[in-house]
């Protein structure tokens, strides 16, 4: 109990939200200054990357960088472009800048190549955040100072029966304790529309999960394509109502605030669900969850400080932005791959642990991982990031970064 | 609803049997419950979780897989964490595997036609050749 009672210093930034780390952003526009950017961000302390691949901007993913820009983790963006491609690094540092953050841009055309733009961007990066170490207030945080998602990948037989359940546990006591809550994959709710809805805190809230289950089942549908894989089936699950149970475990058993689509932040306290489906569109583009990483970024757009992520089998990825905690409800892969892995809820199905029990000890951890310790993601400099064109009728650019 | 808001206190402390297997209830509404240990053609069980008791296997099982808790009627459903998963397409005695052969999703049905052991789909075969 006395976890949930932890506070820890945290990052205060204009807009009133607060980070549990202080880092410098480095964001390209286009994958032709990929490598500029990466090589402006190697060995520099506190520094991550992310960017867009494509050429032809898209209001997705613009919304999608800018939410990111503007997270609460982060204190300072350099926006790096190419010079011909449309999305726009000046327009970037112009949105960063209003939210009171330190923001810079240049172009690699007009910087001379490669090297320059590199040595210029290092001087950039060193002195944002120098000066954000010196400026930013540090501010008292509790479990009710922390947006947490949580997403399962490289699912086996244990992630519905310990892994995700466990995260629930700990996503009850988050909401109890007056934080938010943010679990996705409604294309993983099929068979659930009535349990769904059974969940919804209020009218309105109901409306919205009806809507986006109904368009998750219309997509499933038009695609043929549930969110169901050879390796579930020969791990043992049968039906996509089955797979979906397992993962519908990990949101707990509070009620249900509302749906919120990717780049906005929740509401208000309590547990939400994120609508990653794309919008129907004359185009068609986009894939739900293409993978697990996309899955990560969305929830990390929506304010997450930091993200679960449930993986029976045992994967290595890592997030930048927010600390990403591995959890694994199979304890073979916890012993096998423990440099990877942070949590072992496996503990449930031998008895060492009640359900109860995992999600106070998982409580604890997230308070550790955001006063600071690095998770083991972090420690072994796992950042993947995936951004990629996808049609959502566009929130309103506050909702970004809403307190 | 049901399901969940008890799903939570409906799993106890489990003890482990050194040497037989187990298979894990998750809801006592459930008629099925998933193998924690890879399980042998007529080797007894022992049911943890949320219900108790032996279990005779008549197939032999991987472990993840799932084993009837009790006779399931050819359309009855299959109920797991409290709620159907899907309908079962055949007479599923007490004891018997429970999977792609016996058992079709409410809305998937291209799963019925992937293959039993390693979900591999059928359906797309030509494609390779």
């Amino acid at each position: 109990m006395s976890d949930l009672q932890t506070s820890w210093t945290g990052y205060l930034r204009a807009d009133g939200r607060k980070g549990v780390r202080n880092l410098v952003l480095v964001i390209y526009t286009v994958e032709c200054a990929q490598h500029v950017a990466h090589a402006i961000a190697t060995d520099e302390e506190d520094t991550h990357v992310i960017g867009f691949p494509g050429c032809y901007d898209n209001a997705y993913a613009i919304r999608l960088m800018l939410a990111l820009a503007r997270h609460p983790n982060v204190g300072a963006v350099l926006a790096v472009g190419l010079g011909c491609e449309y999305i726009q690094p000046e327009k970037i540092a112009d949105v960063v800048r209003a939210s009171g953050r330190s923001a810079e841009w240049f172009f690699i055309q007009q910087q001379g190549g490669t090297t320059r733009s590199v040595n210029l961007g290092k001087q950039l990066v060193a002195r944002m955040r120098e000066q954000i170490r010196a400026e930013t207030t540090r501010v008292p945080m509790t479990l009710a100072d922390l947006t947490v998602g949580c997403e399962c990948g490289g699912s086996d037989g244990t992630s519905g029966l310990a892994g995700n359940p466990s995260v629930g546990a700990f996503f009850d006591l988050l909401v109890d304790a007056g934080g938010r809550a943010i679990f996705e994959e409604t294309v993983e709710m099929i068979g659930l529309r009535e349990h769904l809805l059974a969940r919804a805190a209020s009218a309105e809230a109901r409306q919205q999960l009806a809507d986006a289950y109904d368009k998750a089942e219309r997509y499933c549908k038009s695609v043929r394509q549930w969110s169901v894989s050879p390796g579930n089936f020969a791990g043992g699950l049968t039906t996509i109502e089955e797979k979906s149970l397992g993962a519908f475990a990990k949101s707990g058993s509070r009620a249900i605030q509302g749906v919120i689509r990717v780049a906005e932040a929740p509401r208000g306290p309590g547990l939400w669900v994120l609508d990653s489906v794309p919008d129907e569109h004359f185009m068609q583009f986009g894939y739900t969850n293409p993978n697990d990483t996309e899955g990560i970024m969305d929830l990390i757009s929506a304010g997450s400080q930091i993200v679960l992520f449930v993986t029976g089998r045992g994967s290595v990825i890592g997030s930048p932005i927010a600390p990403l905690i591995k959890v694994t409800g199979n304890s073979a892969t916890y012993r096998a791959m423990e440099e990877d892995m942070d949590f072992d809820a496996g503990r449930v199905l031998t008895g060492e642990l009640t359900m109860a029990q995992a999600g106070r000890e998982l409580a604890g951890l997230v308070a550790r991982v955001a006063a600071g310790e690095p998770s083991k993601p972090e420690r072994l400099n796992h950042r993947e990031y995936f951004i990629m064109y996808k049609h959502q009728n566009t929130p309103a650019l506050e909702a970004g970064c809403r307190a | 609803m049901f399901a969940f808001q008890n799903f939570l206190c409906a799993i106890p402390v489990l003890r482990l049997n050194s040497g037989v297997a187990t298979a894990f209830q998750i809801h006592a509404a459930d008629n099925v419950a998933t193998l924690l240990e890879d399980g042998a053609e007529s080797s007894v069980v022992q049911v943890v979780g949320a219900g108790s008791g032996e279990i005779r296997l008549s197939n032999a099982m991987p472990r993840g897989h799932k084993v009837a808790l009790r006779e399931i009627g050819a359309g009855e459903p299959v109920i797991k964490f409290g709620v159907r998963i899907g309908h079962a397409l055949e007479l599923i005695p007490r004891g018997a595997w429970v999977h792609l052969h016996n058992l079709a999703s409410d809305y998937d049905a291209r799963s019925g036609s992937l293959d039993l052991r390693s979900g591999a789909p059928t359906d797309t075969s030509s494609a390779y050749v």
